[in-house]
């Protein structure tokens, strides 16, 4: 998740209150944020993704002035209008039919100012734009740029511009292959007969979003005083939020915030809209989830020190807030202003009854019987690879694949359990023998029967390593274990890879084939470098628990 | 008293050992004396010391014995005294004496370089010959045995500790030659009868008045009543045995399931596979979170799932705009295929939601609880697995409130040894409120993150319920609780399953 660095000054400054660093880490970590570190001159935060509007320093100092309550209430933002018009094209509809901009004057940049306008942008583009699959941003000199600009798509081959960070002019095919920007976003275009640009009333290219700016006009440096602010995408609600978020930390820094015109064919769009958004308060609501009993005065100071307003029952939701969506989610602000650590911790006198899970009982009671034999029970993973699951055990069986394992060995779904315990054997040939080891655990083979196509049994996997060990020492576990069940079954001969000729069964239970069982194929114990007979076998405890019911 | 009881805690092979004591000392001239085995001598001797009935010496000394010539000159003599005797009457040429002795040059000049500083030969040369002759002293010489022979003829291995006046002198000079000698260092054992020993023998130690080991000859014949059973030492160590025993992860689980069993809560269990639908969708995870990029979550190769039609309806809706809910949803538009992937379950609560909505309204309020695997997609390390436990609970209960979820979370972690339980705001796309769960860690004295809970929006509640309906819920870590417990540093260590780690292992005692 992404963090943002704070100047602890400066953050002290705005928020208007000094706090000693104990009571710092103790009210970020309450306020619903992640403090990272905190020393003289810098905290690291971490944001959670419901609150983009505390990615810039400036929206995170805001809410946290409002909850140490230095400044409550809803934060005034004064919009003027520019006039200026954004024109957009119905080229790009099919591509990226939406645009939202503002224009922020009176702003003096330095390289530390530059570098926080450019952190904003790029936090917002990785989180609330989803990697600028959902938003755009370009900030453009506001100087520079010929009134009105147009948002329009062209075919690629007519898009020719000089983009940021490089040092030619490109076409916009060029762009997507040469340029790291392009490489980087350019998938974002795929399948695009047109792609979008912002252009000026020269004629001159400002962007491709959601790519690369132009570096005729779309670089701010320190002579920058005004920009243009666009955000592109597929949702205009979205969008404009994410202006917001952006226009209103500007503001924080002395901007003067002007509002442009968005021509979308005859439809008319102004844009930023500061106006909070009202929603009715479900007091009653809020009380019941949260065990409170809190009147409208205590509501409304906990919504103000969450930085809302609040009229007539009705809360004013700051504009750049874009986690709204239920009484829910007022309610946990209530209960963050609250402070979490304010709720009594209580048990309700609420009768219910317990249950185990009948099966789980059953694999409880099969390990302890085999524990009672003197068996050491194993924890394995699900999750194990082709070689060891086939190769190294002589046997072919269908394995269901992973399909983005970052490890080679661990890259399918086990289909039987006693693969791993031969690796077990083979990791402790160091210790002492006989071993007897066990182990229960998932294994998948493909079902189309189940909805995920999937279908899984526990199984159980047992063996012996001795000198001495044979197909009548496994073979008498089986028969303890059925014994202690209450159950009869059958044996018949098989043949497996993994178990010696002739000296290999399979266990059937009332006509189920339930088991595997034998002396491990010298084959295979070389395969695992083990040095030392193996007897083993291998039984679907699904089954047997289904039989048994 | 004293005397008779130790009489009768002898072992065998301490009543073959203790009288020899009076006689020998050296370890192995005791097993020669007894016939006993070297190892049980050594356990007899261990035995009498803790008894005090006798001293168990040990030594390193440097132990001399012979090499490959002096071997051969053992049997044949050594060089110089042949090379005297050969010298006859009146000088004789070398040639001659080095032919009949079949000596090598090297032994050649050794002779003559001992000899002479002996005194007992002078060397002459005639023409272009070397002539030795016998002087008065070296006639004296050759009638008595040389130091080194005598050395020679000694037993081996010879300490040089041990060595005095000629046969010591003797050593240094053959110590210097080519591989007469060779030296180790040699591990001298020997052993004293104590004063208490020695009383113990006088007092008698009869063997045939002792049964060692009780048989069922004896009970049945009743011989043992006018005999004495021989006595212990029960303070003595014994060899270990290992018996079977439950994964200490297991053990855990158990308790855990235990803690929410006593709380009244229901077992939920379920597939490790599932359809993002389940794991994601009717979670309220919009598509197009970050939780579900490719670098999180293990997708499986197995086709499209299958999906619960009318289900998908709401849950889609409920996304898009919010359904009947009172929500406005994530306002985007949600694709069916994309959840029909298959996946390995990223978190149990997968199975809160399957539960929720097999679950009705008058078998409400209702409590679950599953202690299961799900899975990250991340390389193994010593911090991090791809495979882990997660504990979930929900408590489905229209009269319940964030209170209850703290004092739910607060009881658990209590019993699991835990008794500081903070919450603190966090993010959740399924809950709201959210909260982090940390316990008060108190040797390290901080806060320590043990997992997630919340109340389930109404979002995710009522497309699975039919209806809205309080549902707190928890997901905790459990491996990181296990590692402290059992000092574990290294999370793969966990699941090592090296069988001596586990054998010795303590159990999972709470």
């Amino acid at each position: 998740m992404p963090t943002i660095n704070i100047n602890r000054q400066a953050f002290e400054k705005f928020v208007g209150k000094k706090l000693a660093a104990d009571k710092l880490k103790d009210r970020i970590s309450m306020l619903g944020t992640d403090l990272e570190s905190v020393s003289d001159d810098e905290i690291i935060v971490e944001i959670f993704p419901n609150r983009p509007d505390m990615l810039s320093v400036q929206g995170f100092a805001r809410a946290f002035s409002s909850f140490i309550g230095a400044k409550t209430g809803l934060a005034q933002y004064k919009v003027e209008s520019s006039r200026e018009k954004v024109i957009i094209d119905n080229s790009v509809e099919n591509v990226r039919p939406y645009t939202s901009c503002a224009i922020v004057k009176n702003l003096h940049f330095d390289d530390e100012k530059i570098k926080e306008v450019i952190d904003i942008q790029e936090k917002l583009h990785i989180t609330y734009g989803r990697n600028r699959r959902k938003v755009a941003i370009g900030i453009y000199p506001f100087e520079k740029i010929k009134m009105p600009i147009r948002f329009m798509a062209k075919k690629p081959g007519e898009i020719k511009f000089h983009p940021l960070e490089s040092d030619k002019e490109m076409n916009a095919y060029e762009i997507l292959e040469k340029h790291p920007a392009g490489k980087a976003y350019g998938h974002l275009l795929n399948g695009l007969e047109k792609f979008p640009i912002f252009i000026d009333a020269n004629d001159e290219i400002l962007s491709m979003p959601p790519i690369i700016n132009s570096h005729k006009t779309g670089k701010i440096n320190h002579d920058t005083k005004e920009i243009f602010i666009e955000c592109s995408g597929f949702d205009f609600n979205v969008l404009n939020k994410c202006l917001n978020m952006i226009v209103t930390a500007l503001s924080d820094i002395g901007g003067k915030i002007y509002s442009m015109e968005l021509m979308y064919g005859k439809n008319k769009q102004t844009t930023p809209n500061l106006e909070a958004e009202e929603m009715k308060v479900n007091i009653p609501y809020i009380n019941r989830l949260l065990g409170l009993n809190l009147n409208e005065t205590e509501i409304k100071k906990l919504f103000e020190r969450m930085g809302y307003g609040y009229k007539n029952k009705n809360v004013l939701i700051p504009s750049y807030r874009a986690d709204i969506l239920h009484q829910a989610d007022l309610a946990e602000d209530i209960a963050i202003a609250y402070g979490y650590e304010n709720f009594m911790a209580l048990i309700p006198n609420v009768a219910t009854i317990a249950e185990e899970d009948k099966f789980e009982i059953f694999k409880n009671k099969i390990s302890d019987l085999l524990t009672g034999l003197g068996f050491m029970e194993m924890s394995t993973y699900a999750l194990s690879n082709k070689e060891a699951q086939c190769k190294k055990m002589n046997a072919e069986i269908p394995l269901i694949e992973l399909a983005n394992s970052i490890s080679s060995d661990y890259d399918v779904l086990r289909a039987w359990t006693l693969p791993s315990l031969m690796e077990i054997l083979s990791n402790n040939k160091h210790h002492e023998y006989p071993q007897k080891i066990f182990a229960i655990g998932k294994a998948f083979k493909k079902n189309e029967a189940f909805d995920t196509n999937i279908e899984e049994n526990e199984n159980l996997a047992v063996a012996i390593s001795s000198e001495n060990v044979d197909y009548t020492r496994i073979r008498q576990i089986l028969d303890y274990m059925f014994m202690s069940l209450g159950l009869k079954y059958e044996i018949i001969e098989a043949e497996h890879g993994s178990f010696i000729e002739g000296r290999a069964a399979r266990a059937m239970l009332k006509g189920k084939k339930i088991a595997y069982l034998g002396e491990i194929n010298p084959e295979t114990l070389t395969q695992w470098s083990l040095e030392m007979p193996v007897a083993a076998f291998e039984l679907n405890l699904s089954r047997l628990f289904e039989a048994m019911e | 008293m004293e005397t008779e009881k130790i009489v009768y805690a002898l072992h065998t092979f301490e009543r073959k050992v203790l009288p020899v004591l009076k006689e020998i000392k050296s370890f192995e001239k005791i097993a020669e004396k007894t016939g006993l085995q070297k190892v049980e001598v050594m356990r007899a001797l261990q035995w009498l010391e803790n008894k005090k009935l006798a001293r168990i010496d040990k030594q390193l000394k440097e132990a001399v014995a012979l090499d490959e010539n002096g071997i051969e000159y053992k049997k044949k003599g050594l060089p110089e005294v042949r090379f005297l005797k050969s010298i006859k009457q009146g000088p004789t040429s070398l040639k001659t004496i080095q032919e009949g002795l079949h000596l090598s040059k090297q032994e050649i000049s050794i002779c003559l370089g001992i000899l002479k500083s002996k005194a007992a030969i002078e060397i002459r040369k005639v023409g272009e010959e070397l002539v030795v002759a016998k002087t008065e002293f070296g006639e004296q010489l050759s009638n008595k045995p040389f130091p080194e022979e005598i050395f020679l003829q000694k037993n081996f291995p010879a300490y040089t500790s041990e060595l005095k006046d000629l046969d010591k002198l003797a050593f240094e000079n053959l110590k210097k030659r080519n591989k007469i000698i060779k030296l180790s260092i040699a591990k001298i054992i020997n052993a004293e009868l104590t004063d208490l020993g020695r009383k113990t023998i006088e007092h008698g130690i009869d063997e045939k008045n002792v049964i060692d080991r009780l048989t069922p000859e004896i009970i049945k014949s009743k011989a043992w009543k006018n005999k004495k059973i021989r006595s212990y030492d029960v303070k003595i160590n014994v060899p270990s045995i290992y018996g079977g025993k439950i994964h200490f992860v297991s053990q855990a689980i158990r308790y855990i399931k235990r803690i929410w069993l006593d709380m009244g809560f229901k077992e939920m269990t379920g597939n490790i596979a599932q359809t993002s639908f389940w794991d994601l969708d009717a979670l309220f995870v919009p598509q197009d979170h970050p939780a579900r990029d490719m670098q999180d979550t293990f997708y499986i190769k197995a086709g499209k799932g299958n999906l619960p039609k009318e289900l998908v309806k709401k849950i889609k809706s409920s996304h898009e705009n919010g359904w009947t809910t009172g929500s406005k949803g994530w306002q985007y538009k949600g694709s069916e295929e994309a959840a029909k992937e298959n996946l390995l379950r990223t978190h149990t609560t997968v199975l809160s939601a399957q539960t929720i909505a097999k679950l009705k309204k008058n078998e409400l309020p209702a409590k679950f609880f599953s202690v299961g695997k799900v899975f990250r997609n991340e390389t193994l390390s010593w911090k991090s697995l791809f495979e882990f436990i997660q504990v979930e609970g929900i408590v489905v209960d229209p009269d319940a409130n964030f209170m209850h979820l703290k004092g739910y979370l607060k009881e658990f972690f209590a019993k699991m040894g835990f008794p500081d339980v903070r919450i603190r705001p966090a993010h959740f796309p399924y809950t709201e409120p959210s909260a982090e769960v940390d316990v008060w860690h108190p040797l390290k004295k901080q806060w320590v993150e043990l997992g997630g809970s919340g109340i389930f929006r109404p979002e995710v509640v009522k497309p699975l319920l039919g209806f809205d309906c309080t549902v707190l819920a928890w997901g905790l870590g459990m491996e990181r609780t296990i590692m402290e417990y059992y000092n574990i540093s290294d999370v793969r260590d966990v699941y090592k399953n090296d069988l001596k780690q586990l054998k010795e292992m303590k159990i999972w005692m709470r």
